[in-house]
């Protein structure tokens, strides 16, 4: 697993490579906590067309997340998931919280 | 007569041998030429059964995973053990977001997905103590190929 992110205007972009699970978890949540703190930022889009596998670790590891940017106000994004990831995320609910958009590129939202 | 074939492997109870769990299972299912929706299912599911054995069966101590995978024509059973702690009450362990450790942020979501993502799912306990999980899904791609379509 590999978490790359750029700003964009008020946008943090986080592209997330690789495999989600328990083994990769403590790395994805610490690397997301650590960007969090740091980047001064309105909103959060987190690209997984690069993610080829996650289970239901990355529920655990997602909601985490959107409960530590919630408490600061800022929503949480998610973009281009594969057929896998984005039947995870409707089975556990994960998308009413943090809703499925459409980007242009991993960096640009449409 | 069905074409069958089995593999059983043993590996430590460790986080970074799920991703072997989950490539073992898939690589020895393409013979029955599964479409990518229905490997992904089923890594999925491996994955949710090996996590569930490396976080949960052997508290502060090493363990063995048993994995099994059984191939009967067009359906696929995988078969997940270990002899660890087992668990005390499975109906309840079966409910979707219910977790012994929610301080771990874990979603307990495992075995709501197992179910989900294959055709059959049966939760127990061993008699000489761990758990044992069993899996079953069949293949329509293949079955499409029998068919000769």
């Amino acid at each position: 697993m590999q978490i790359l992110s750029t700003m964009k205007r008020d946008t943090l972009y986080c592209v997330m490579k690789g495999e989600l699970d328990e083994n990769s978890s403590l790395y994805a949540r610490n690397t997301f906590d650590k960007l969090f703190a740091v980047a001064n930022f309105k909103e959060v889009v987190v690209d997984l067309s690069e993610m080829t596998f996650m289970d239901s670790t990355g529920i655990g590891v997602f909601l985490g997340r959107y409960k530590n940017l919630k408490n600061r106000g800022v929503p949480i994004y998610v973009a281009n998931p594969s057929n896998q990831i984005d039947k995870i995320f409707n089975m556990s609910g994960l998308y009413s919280i943090m809703p499925k958009i459409m980007t242009r590129s991993n960096y640009e939202r449409i | 007569m069905k074409e069958s074939n089995v593999f059983e492997i043993t590996f430590q109870a460790k986080s970074i041998n799920e991703g072997f769990a989950r490539v073992c299972v898939s690589a020895f299912c393409v013979q029955l030429n599964p479409s990518l929706d229905e490997i992904n299912d089923i890594k999925t599911a491996v994955s949710e059964a090996v996590t569930n054995c490396v976080v949960h069966a052997y508290p502060n101590r090493d363990g063995l995973i048993k994995l099994r995978c059984e191939i009967k024509g067009n359906l696929v059973v995988i078969e997940v053990s270990d002899s660890g702690v087992g668990i005390k009450n499975i109906e309840k362990a079966r409910e979707p977001f219910y977790t012994t450790k929610p301080s771990e942020e874990r979603s307990g979501m495992g075995f709501a997905v197992m179910e989900g993502f294959m055709d059959s799912l049966t939760v127990e306990n061993n008699e000489q103590g761990g758990l044992k999980v069993v899996m079953t899904k069949s293949i329509q791609a293949c079955q499409k190929m029998l068919a000769g379509e």
